[in-house]
């Protein structure tokens, strides 16, 4: 057995049988993270095809929407999480050095970025469910009373069917159905599909609205008559794309906590640092994809 | 750089260290276009916005994966392997696009405005 060969046969701890050497075991993962990345991208990606078809038709959506998302709290996100980004990746520089001091300072600041934003996200979003901002049919449709900007001289949508009569359906004719000639249905105040505009929270929205032109000054611009047409679409796409993406930072949130047991149990050092290393390039993903939405929701 | 990269290989023997002072020289560069793409938000020049955040966005992208997440050092594999996916995307977003617009403005009356819009200037 020659030098070399007595070298590459070296044990290591972190070398899992199946691997000749940690530079395959390092490179193989690391060809592993790169390609989850590319499905991560892929992900996002088709939610960023709905954005731009949607946007396309609808940029007026787009432009008023943008006026009710804060964008002091999403700068100050960007900044939180291209700092967090920065930490991590000192992190991994430490790791590398098997400096484990820093890599722990690193994780716990790379940790307080992320807990940082999601803490502003949690008030941006709350702020959004108070003003009753919920994306698709939930647009506005929440109890009166949980919601200060609603006006409770509108009707509630989807509350208006309850009073009609069901018909019996053995019945044959007019005479034994029973209905009244004069029969006091309402008429449905949603347009047939092919005539309105998608989406029936508008159309409900409308009922009565010009008979009480008294109130019209309490309504809030998100319901008043400059509101355009579909105005919850924007929340939609809104609400999917953070949310998908706060979701990643919590499951990154996971990631950091769980390297962070691992720096202070002392599993890392110069020779392995691949799970820091891997989880530095998740977190950096996840910074990646806030630096195009933040633009493409706030700054509009 | 070649020597000082082969220096580092000496000591290490997978992965590329990035010094410390070239990732804060690349977080000051990512925190200076945050606030360039606020300020260039404020300006209204109609399309151009759109394609000036993004190009911002672009940029701040690159800074990320070529020095925090270590691709201008990595193998190029992996380089392929994201821009692939990148490459992707783009063709599915362009592909989508090409009948955003295109379709019966006069089916669904003020339901999609930048239809409405193309068909009264072609004068249907």
């Amino acid at each position: 057995m020659t030098a070399t060969e007595a070298h590459a046969h070296e044990h290591h701890d972190f070398l899992a049988h199946h691997w000749d050497t940690p530079e395959q075991q390092f490179e193989a993962g690391k060809l592993g993270m790169w390609l989850f990345l590319a499905t991560e991208v892929l992900l996002f990606g088709g939610l960023f095809v709905g954005y731009s078809v949607w946007r396309g038709n609808h940029p007026e959506l787009f432009k008023f929407g943008s006026q009710y998302l804060d964008t002091t709290m999403g700068a100050i996100n960007t900044v939180v999480l291209i700092l967090s980004s920065l930490t991590m990746a000192w992190a991994v520089t430490c790791a590398q050095r098997g400096n484990r001091k820093g890599l722990i300072i690193g994780l716990l600041l790379t940790l307080a970025g992320a807990g940082g934003f999601l803490g502003i996200k949690y008030v941006e979003y709350s702020h959004k469910f108070h003003e009753g901002w919920f994306p698709g049919a939930y647009f506005y449709n929440e109890p009166p009373e949980q919601s200060h900007t609603w006006d409770e001289n509108l009707p509630v949508p989807g509350a208006v069917a309850a009073d009609i009569p069901v018909p019996d359906t053995e019945a044959r004719t007019i005479e034994q159905l029973g209905f009244p000639e004069d029969i006091p249905v309402e008429t449905s105040t949603v347009a047939p599909p092919a005539e309105g505009p998608s989406g029936l929270v508008e159309n409900a929205l409308d009922v009565d609205r010009h008979e009480d032109e008294h109130v019209e000054h309490q309504i809030h611009a998100l319901q008043s008559e400059d509101r355009p047409a579909n105005a919850h679409m924007f929340f939609n796409i809104y609400f999917m794309m953070t949310g998908l993406h706060g979701l990643h930072v919590l499951v990154g949130v996971g990631v950091m906590i769980w390297l962070l047991i691992g720096a202070v149990k002392g599993r890392f050092n110069e020779k392995y640092f691949t799970p820091v290393d891997l989880g530095g390039l998740y977190w950096h993903i996840v910074d990646l994809i806030w630096i195009f939405l933040f633009p493409l929701f706030y700054l509009i | 750089m070649a020597s000082e990269s082969s220096q580092h290989e000496a000591h290490h023997e997978v992965g590329h260290v990035v010094p410390v002072r070239i990732l804060f020289a690349t977080g000051m560069g990512l925190l200076a276009l945050t606030v360039l793409t606020v300020v260039a938000a404020s300006f209204d020049v109609g399309n151009l916005n759109i394609w000036i955040a993004l190009a911002i966005a672009v940029l701040k992208g690159s800074l990320v994966v070529m020095f925090f997440m270590h691709l201008r050092y990595d193998r190029p594999f992996h380089g392929v392997v994201f821009v692939t996916s990148l490459a992707f995307v783009a063709l599915f977003i362009s592909f989508a696009l090409t009948d955003t617009t295109e379709y019966a403005g006069d089916l669904n009356p003020g339901d999609a405005p930048k239809v409405v819009e193309k068909l009264t200037v072609l004068g249907e």
